[in-house]
C-alpha cells in the first residue's frame, strides 16, 4: 500500500505539462484525455440524434395523412430502419457513455479511465462504424428490415441488395466499440477510484453505467453471433436461418432479443442514474433509499436477461414458456418502482429548487411511469397478442426511450455543461426548452397508443383513409414537430451559453459529489491532488454535519485539497475493488495514434467485406494487426519511472 | 410447435377510449361478441391499474412541484431530512407486488381459459402467407374439398373454426383484432389458432409482422355467414368456373390465356393453372383485390392489371401492357367469375 503524504501545494505546472495533449493535428488524433473523448462522444451522439430525428420527421410527414405518396415504400422502409438503428445503437448508448466518459474520473477522484487508449479506440470505432452505416444511406442501400432485421425477410432471396450486409457488418463493427468501452468502464470502476471511495459510497450514476457495462458484455455476443450468421448466410449461402435448409428463423429472434431486451436497460440505467444525481442536488438533500436504488439498478440489469421472450409471444410458443417470461416481465417492475418512489420521496422530503435540470428529471419520472405501465401490460400475454407490432408498442418504446433516455440526457446537459464549458446554460430558455419538449412529446406520442388500439400496425408506409387513423396521425405529426423545436431550443441554448453564459465556477449548483470539486472546465489532470473520500457526498459533509446517519463515518471528513500529488508522469492510484484502498500508483499511457489508425484499418476491412473487395478486407486486416503490434510494442522506461 | 388461441373478447383500454368505439375497421376496442369473459376482465383490470398508477405518480410529482414552485433562490442549505423509507417500502415494494402478483395470476388463468375452444371446430382452414397476400384453403371432404380463395376467409357464425397458419416465404402474422390476437406465420412450422364469430358480418384484419416492401398492403377479411349460407358459399367456391357465355367474355378468356396471366394465376375449369398468385376461379365473389389495396370493382381491376406496380410497388404482379379493347373484355370476363 502506497503511503499518502499530504502536501499543501501541488506542482500544478508539472501536472499541466504532463497531462495536456500536444497541440495540433497529432494531439487531436492521438489524445487519450477522457474529457476530450467524452465531449466527442457527446457531440457525435447528438449529431446522430438529430439525423435520426430528421428521419423520423420525414416519416411523420408521410404518415400525417392517409394515402400519401411522398416516399416510396422502399424509401420509407430504409428510413424507419435507419431511424431505429441510429437511435438505438448510435445515439442512445453512446450519449450515456459520453457522460460517463467525461464525468466518471471526476466523480471517482481519478485522473483518467483505466484504459485510456482503449477509450480512444472505442470513440474512433464508434465514429467509423457510424460513417460506415451512413455510407449505406448515401448510396441508397441502407438497411431496410428494421432495427430488428428479422430473418428470413433479411436474407438474400428476399433482400438481394447490400442493405442488410451493411446492417450486419455495421453492427459487428459498432459492437467492437461498445464492448471495449464496457470493459473500460468495468476496469475503471473496479480499480480507479479515489482512496476511500468504497462501493457503498459510489454515486448511483456510476452504478447505472457499471450495470449497463456488465449487461453489455454478456448481451452483445448474442447480437454479434447473429450478425456474423446473417452475413455468412447472405454472402456465402450458409444456412442458419433458412428453414428450407434446416435453419431456424426463430434462432435469429432469440439471438436478437437476448441482446435486444437487455439493451433497453443498457440505454436507460445510466440515464436513471443521472436523474439520481440531479434530484438530490436540486432537492437539497441526499437521495432517499440510496442502497435500495443501487441494488435495484443491479437487479434490473440481472432480471433484464430473463424477459427477452416477451418480444416473441405471437410466435407459437408453449404456454409454460410464455408463463415464465410473462412472470419475469411482471417482476422486473419492482426495482423500477423502488427507484420511482425514491425519486418522489426525495422531492417530497427535500426542498426542491426548480432549475431546468430538475424539471427534466421530474418530467422524466412521469414519462417513465407511463412508459413503464404501457410496457408491463404487454407482459399479459393475451393483451400482448393484440397490441404487439402495433403503434401501441411504438408509443411504449418512445415513452421508454425518449422519456427515460432523452429527457434525462437533456437535463444532464443542463446540469453538467457548466462543468464541461465553464458556462451556465440560460435558465429562461431552458424552461421553454423543457415545456416545448414535454408538451410536444406527449402530444406526439400519446395518440400513438390510440392509433395502436385502433389497429394501426407498425412499419406501414401508408394507410387507407377508411382506416380511421388520420386524425391521431395528424396530431402525432404536429407533436413530433413541436418536440423537434424543443430539441432545437436546446441546441440554440448550448451555443448561446458558449458565448454569453454566466461563469459557472467550480460548483454552481452546490452539489455534493466529487466532480464539482475542481474548477470548470476541469484541468487536464482533473485533481491537483488525489482526494481521500470518507462519504458518498464529500462536498456536502460540512452542511450535513456529523450526525447524519449513513453519510459521515466515524473516521472523519474527506480530503479534497490535501492528498498525494502523484506528479511524476501520468500517475493515479490503483485501488482495491471493494474498499478502494490504494494498492498501486498506476502509470497511465501517453497519447497514441494507434487507436485512431486501428479504427481506420477496421473501417477499410468493413468496406472490403461489404463490397466484396477481398483485397481491401485483407489489407485492412493486415493494418489492424500492424496497429496492434505497434500499440503493444514494449517500451523501455526511463530510470526511476514507475510502471 | 403449435398454439391454440381463442377468439379474443374485448380488451378495452380506457386511456383515450373516449369517442373511439366504432371508429375504423380494425378497432381493437370494438369486439364482436360477448362481454364478461376472462379476457375482457383482464383487459379492464390492466387498464384501470395503469391509469391509477399514472394518475397517482403524476399527482405526486405535480404536488411536489406546486408546493415548492416559488423557491427559485438557492439559499437553502443542504439537510439530511427523514429517511423516507416508508415511501419505498409501500410505493416501491408492497403495493406493486400485490398488484403484479394479481395481474400475473390473472394472465395465467386467462391463458389457460383461451387455450382451446369449448367445442370441436366446425372447419379447418389453411391460411398461407405470401408476400403480400393470403392464400386460403379449406380442408376436408364434401363441399369444402378443393375450395381455394385469397384474402378472405368465410366462416360460419357461432361455430369455432380452426386455422392452420403457414408461410410460403417470410414471417407474417395473422391478426383480425375483433376475432383474434396475433399468431405468426413462420417458415418451417405450422402454428394454429382458432376463431369464432358470434355475429354475421365482415371483420377486418391485417398482417401483423413486418414482411417487406408492401407490408402495408396485406389485409385479410373474415366474413361470418349464417351456417346455411356458409355451406352454400362452400359449394359455389368448390365449383369450377363456367364457360365464357358471350363473345366478349370469350375474348376476355383468350386475353387472359395469351397475356401471361395464366402463368401465375389459376382459374379452375380452364387451362390456367399458375400457382404464383391468387386463385381467380371466383374472383368476382371477393370484396377486394390486391390483398385489400383496392375495392373489387371493374375499374379497379383494369387499373390493377395495367398499373399494379404504381398501386403496389414491389409486388409480384407485373404491369401488363394490354390494349384498351382487350383490357375491357378481360375485365368483363373476370367479372363473370362469381
Amino acid at each position: 500500500m502506497a503511503t499518502i503524504a499530504p502536501i499543501s501545494t501541488a506542482p500544478i505546472e508539472r501536472l499541466h505539462e504532463t497531462w495536456e495533449s500536444r497541440p495540433g493535428l497529432y494531439g487531436v488524433l492521438a489524445t487519450v484525455d477522457h474529457k476530450t473523448i467524452g465531449k466527442r462522444y457527446l457531440v457525435t451522439a447528438v449529431i446522430f440524434l438529430i439525423i435520426g430525428g430528421i428521419e423520423a420527421l420525414i416519416m411523420r410527414v408521410q404518415l400525417a395523412h392517409a394515402d400519401t405518396h411522398l416516399l416510396s415504400p422502399e424509401a420509407y422502409n430504409q428510413l424507419f430502419s435507419m431511424h431505429g438503428i441510429t437511435m438505438m445503437f448510435w445515439y442512445a448508448s453512446p450519449i450515456l457513455s459520453g457522460f460517463s466518459n467525461y464525468i466518471w474520473p471526476l466523480m471517482l477522484g481519478s485522473r483518467d479511465m483505466a484504459y485510456p487508449r482503449v477509450n480512444a479506440l472505442s470513440y474512433w470505432t464508434f465514429l467509423a462504424s457510424g460513417i460506415f452505416i451512413y455510407t449505406a444511406l448515401c448510396i441508397g442501400q441502407a438497411p431496410n428490415d428494421g432495427w430488428f432485421g428479422y430473418a428470413p425477410v433479411s436474407l438474400q432471396p428476399y433482400n438481394p441488395g447490400l442493405n442488410m450486409d451493411f446492417y450486419a457488418l455495421g453492427l459487428i463493427f459498432l459492437t467492437a466499440s461498445t464492448t471495449v468501452r464496457a470493459i473500460n468502464f468495468i476496469g475503471t470502476v473496479m480499480k480507479m477510484r479515489a482512496p476511500g471511495l468504497s462501493l457503498n459510497r459510489l454515486p448511483i450514476f456510476v452504478y447505472g453505467t457499471m450495470t449497463a457495462s456488465f449487461a453489455a458484455i454478456f448481451a452483445l455476443p448474442a447480437l454479434t453471433a447473429g450478425c456474423v450468421f446473417l452475413y455468412l448466410e447472405r454472402q456465402f449461402h450458409m444456412h442458419f436461418f433458412d428453414a428450407a435448409q434446416g435453419g431456424s428463423p426463430l434462432l435469429w429472434q432469440h439471438l436478437f432479443w437476448i441482446l435486444g431486451h437487455p439493451w433497453v436497460y443498457i440505454i436507460v440505467l445510466p440515464a436513471m442514474g443521472m436523474v439520481s444525481e440531479m434530484i438530490p442536488t436540486f432537492c437539497r438533500r441526499p437521495l432517499v433509499g440510496y442502497p435500495y436504488v443501487a441494488l435495484s439498478t443491479i437487479a434490473t440489469g440481472l432480471i433484464g436477461f430473463g424477459v427477452w421472450v416477451h418480444h416473441m409471444f405471437a410466435t407459437g410458443l408453449p404456454a409454460v414458456s410464455m408463463s415464465f417470461f410473462s412472470g419475469a416481465s411482471f417482476l422486473i417492475t419492482i426495482p423500477s418502482a423502488i427507484a420511482v418512489f425514491a425519486w418522489i420521496a426525495t422531492m417530497w422530503l427535500g426542498k426542491p429548487v426548480w432549475k431546468t435540470p430538475l424539471l427534466f428529471a421530474a418530467g422524466f419520472v412521469v414519462l417513465f411511469v407511463i412508459g413503464g405501465v404501457s410496457g408491463v401490460v404487454t407482459a399479459a400475454v393475451p393483451f400482448d397478442w393484440q397490441v404487439t407490432d402495433t403503434y401501441f408498442v411504438v408509443a411504449h418504446i418512445h415513452y421508454v426511450l425518449i422519456g427515460i433516455n432523452v429527457f434525462p440526457v437533456i437535463g444532464a446537459f443542463y446540469y453538467w455543461i457548466p462543468k464541461m464549458t465553464g458556462r451556465m446554460m440560460n435558465e429562461t430558455l431552458g424552461k421553454w426548452n423543457f415545456w416545448t419538449m414535454f408538451i410536444g412529446f406527449n402530444l406526439g406520442f400519446f395518440p400513438m397508443h390510440i392509433a395502436g388500439l385502433l389497429g394501426m400496425p407498425r412499419r406501414v408506409y401508408t394507410y387507407p383513409a377508411s382506416s380511421g387513423w388520420g386524425t391521431v396521425n395528424l396530431i402525432t405529426t404536429i407533436g413530433a414537430f413541436l418536440f423537434a423545436i424543443g430539441v432545437l431550443l436546446f441546441v440554440i441554448n448550448f451555443f448561446v451559453s458558449r458565448r454569453k453564459g454566466a461563469f459557472a465556477g467550480s460548483n454552481p449548483w452546490d452539489a455534493g459529489t466529487l466532480e464539482w470539486a475542481m474548477e470548470s472546465p476541469p484541468p487536464p489532470y482533473n485533481f491537483a491532488v488525489i482526494p481521500i473520500v470518507r462519504s458518498r457526498l464529500p462536498l456536502w459533509e460540512d452542511q450535513l454535519g456529523d450526525e447524519t446517519p449513513g453519510i459521515i463515518p466515524a473516521e472523519g471528513r474527506s480530503h479534497i485539497t490535501e492528498g498525494a500529488a502523484l506528479a511524476e508522469g501520468r500517475e493515479t492510484f490503483g485501488t482495491s475493488p471493494l474498499e478502494a484502498e490504494p494498492l498501486h500508483v498506476l502509470h497511465m499511457p501517453e497519447d497514441s495514434l494507434f487507436p485512431f489508425l486501428l479504427a481506420i484499418a477496421m473501417l477499410a476491412t468493413a468496406y472490403g467485406l461489404v463490397f466484396s473487395q477481398w483485397w481491401l478486407a485483407i489489407l485492412g486486416g493486415v493494418g489492424m494487426l500492424a496497429c496492434l503490434v505497434g500499440w503493444l510494442w514494449p517500451r523501455h522506461l526511463a530510470t526511476g519511472e514507475r510502471a | 410447435m403449435t398454439r391454440m388461441s381463442r377468439r379474443r373478447a374485448p380488451l378495452v383500454f380506457a386511456l383515450g377510449a373516449w369517442g373511439m368505439a366504432g371508429c375504423g375497421p380494425l378497432n381493437t376496442l370494438a369486439r364482436d361478441g360477448t362481454t364478461g369473459s376472462s379476457e375482457t376482465s383482464l383487459g379492464w383490470f390492466l387498464v384501470i391499474v395503469s391509469c391509477v398508477v399514472v394518475l397517482i405518480v403524476t399527482i405526486l410529482v405535480l404536488a411536489a412541484w406546486a408546493r415548492s414552485r416559488g423557491r427559485q433562490t438557492r439559499d437553502d442549505a443542504v439537510f439530511s431530512g427523514s429517511s423516507g423509507l416508508p415511501w419505498i417500502a409501500w410505493g416501491g415494494v408492497v403495493i406493486p407486488s400485490v398488484v403484479l402478483v394479481a395481474a400475473f395470476l390473472f394472465t395465467i388463468g386467462t391463458l389457460d381459459a383461451v387455450a382451446a375452444p369449448e367445442r370441436a371446430p366446425a372447419a379447418t382452414i389453411q391460411v398461407i402467407g405470401h408476400q403480400w397476400w393470403w392464400e386460403v384453403r379449406y380442408e376436408g371432404a364434401g363441399e369444402a374439398q378443393g375450395v381455394v380463395t385469397a384474402n378472405e376467409i368465410h366462416v360460419p357464425v357461432g361455430e369455432p373454426v380452426r386455422l392452420e397458419l403457414s408461410t410460403s416465404d417470410v414471417i407474417h402474422s395473422f391478426w383480425v383484432p375483433e376475432l383474434a390476437g396475433k399468431t405468426d406465420l413462420i417458415p418451417g412450422q405450422t402454428n394454429t389458432t382458432w376463431i369464432e364469430a358470434r355475429h354475421a358480418g365482415v371483420f377486418g384484419g391485417t398482417c401483423g409482422e413486418y414482411c417487406g416492401a408492401q407490408h402495408a398492403h396485406m389485409q385479410i377479411r373474415v366474413i361470418a355467414d349464417p351456417p346455411a349460407r356458409f355451406r352454400q358459399w362452400l359449394v359455389d367456391q368448390g365449383a369450377p368456373a363456367g364457360p365464357a357465355s358471350d363473345p366478349n367474355t370469350a375474348d376476355g378468356l383468350r386475353v387472359f390465356m395469351t397475356s401471361g396471366c395464366a402463368n401465375c394465376h389459376s382459374i379452375r375449369g380452364t387451362r390456367a393453372g399458375g400457382a404464383v398468385g391468387p386463385d381467380l376461379t371466383h374472383i368476382a365473389s371477393r370484396t377486394t383485390i390486391a390483398a385489400g389495396a383496392l375495392p373489387n370493382t371493374q375499374g379497379n381491376l383494369m387499373g390493377w392489371i395495367v398499373a399494379a406496380q404504381a398501386i403496389k410497388p414491389g409486388s409480384d404482379m407485373p404491369t401488363i401492357a394490354v390494349p384498351a379493347r382487350d383490357l375491357q373484355s378481360l375485365a368483363a370476363y373476370l367479372e363473370t367469375l362469381k
